[in-house]
């Protein structure tokens, strides 16, 4: 499947240089809520592509129905109602990661990006560049979120996905785990840490310095 | 053409029913939805509860053999009153009986959840508790041996503590300081103590709190006195049948 350069630009810019999290500084709460162990981060990450992709579609398919003075409201039912379906089934087939989650899936409704990009690019675009925007921003968003839950875990339970890796004799040699890292700061750190590496990186984010 | 369709978009009339009909379909839509899946969540919800009782009594069971783990294991459960007496009619292990269905501090609780275990032999009656930890809800399971005093295991668990801290309560070295320690003693119900690490308590048994999570614990060490000490007279009788 051949992709034009633009639908490229669409699907790939939220992954790097218009990341929602590390460039547009959105959907940050819910980052350094579920991002303690790597499979809420995970579920969490699918979650938001998901509901973002397909409230995208349902809203470019919308746009030229909806009336104006309504529009935020019309955003909001068709958000809620994604995010309602995406938590009853993990109820169903995920009550593990779901009592994990907690809130948090019900509070996708109030994720920036989501309500951003419906406001921002589904309103003036069709169906398939809106379902692209909506993967690519889910999966930016995702991505950090599967790092950042990467080195929680790693480093504050000694585990991945809930399975030890780091060995019992480092234990016995005095290695610990780092609490910290189980707390919310640690993950706004780790986040400023991706947002550091990006921006050297990427001159053209930097802001100039008179 | 189009402009008549932008003039119309902005008309009351239009906006209003809309908003009617997109939230009818909507409420359909959620309606069928939850009702396709109702029932693979209650069963997730009822296999998570057998998980935890089946943990008080220090098994883990894997979701998928906790439903014939809990089969085999607990043969008898029902309801007591507050002279510890058997109510009637209550017996039942299945999630419909009244011991399972019954959540313990809403309003048309008949009675006190009892559930009766034989593992390995051993007599064993499992106890629901709830209580009050730092950000929210805690509740647990507590286990004790056919003379009413002594704890075989016991289970957590919690809504919103802090991960690290206060939510550390689930984990087995927290919940495993309980085996053998006593609720009753010389003949009062004492039950079993919470205290900071390092601290002892005259009279009671006691185990470690956590560290950093002291609220919590304290939420522990008063469930366990108001939840199990409404068992009190039910553990006394089990007492005097020795």
């Amino acid at each position: 499947m051949a992709l034009s350069s633009k639908t490229k630009a669409v699907l790939l810019g939220p992954l790097n240089k218009n990341n929602p999290i590390i460039v547009q500084v959105l959907g940050i709460c819910s980052a350094l809520a579920v991002t303690s162990k790597l499979e809420p981060a995970l579920v969490m990450a699918i979650s938001v592509t998901i509901v973002v992709a397909f409230a995208n579609v349902i809203i470019s398919l919308l746009r030229k129905t909806i009336p104006n003075r309504i529009r935020i409201i019309v955003q909001l039912v068709v958000a809620a109602a994604l995010v309602t379906i995406v938590s009853e089934v993990l109820k169903a087939y995920s009550y593990e990661v779901n009592k994990q989650l907690s809130v948090f899936v019900g509070l996708i409704v109030t994720n920036c990006i989501l309500m951003g990009r419906l406001e921002a690019f589904a309103l003036g675009n069709g169906p398939w560049p809106s379902f692209l925007d909506g993967i690519g921003n889910g999966l930016g968003y995702g991505w950090i979120l599967v790092v950042v839950g990467f080195f929680r875990e790693l480093l504050g339970s000694g585990s991945l996905m809930g399975h030890k890796v780091i060995p019992q004799s480092f234990y016995d040699a005095g290695y610990e785990n780092n609490g910290l890292m189980m707390l919310a700061p640690m993950a706004i750190l780790l986040v400023a840490c991706i947002i550091w590496i990006h921006r050297a990186n990427n001159k053209e984010l930097q802001e100039e310095n008179n | 053409m189009d402009n008549n369709r932008i003039m119309n978009r902005e008309n009351s009339g239009y906006t209003i029913i809309y908003a009617a009909v997109m939230v009818i379909i909507v409420a359909l839509g959620l309606a069928f939805t939850h009702q396709m899946l109702i029932e693979k969540q209650t069963a997730n919800v009822n296999i998570d509860k057998m998980q935890q009782i089946l943990r008080s009594l220090n098994i883990d069971a894997s979701t998928n053999e906790a439903q014939a783990q809990y089969d085999s294991l607990v043969k008898n459960a029902y309801l007591v009153d507050n002279k510890g007496a058997k109510i009637e009619g209550t017996e039942g292990t299945t999630p419909n009986d009244p011991a399972f269905s019954t959540e313990l501090g809403s309003d048309d609780v008949r009675g006190l959840p009892v559930y009766e275990a034989l593992v390995g032999g051993k007599q064993v009656f499992v106890l629901p508790m709830r209580g009050a930890g730092l950000w929210g809800p805690i509740w647990g399971y507590l286990a004790v041996e056919a003379d009413g005093s002594t704890v075989y295991g016991s289970e957590f668990g919690h809504a919103s503590e802090t991960p690290g801290l206060g939510a550390e309560i689930v984990t087995p070295a927290f919940r495993k300081q309980f085996i053998g320690k006593k609720l009753f003693k010389e003949g009062n119900f004492v039950s079993v103590a919470v205290v900071k690490p390092g601290r002892s308590v005259a009279n009671r048994d006691y185990v470690d709190g956590i560290s950093g999570g002291t609220i919590t614990s304290q939420g522990v060490d008063k469930m366990l006195l108001n939840s199990v000490g409404e068992y009190k007279s039910f553990l006394t009788n089990l007492q005097t049948v020795q």
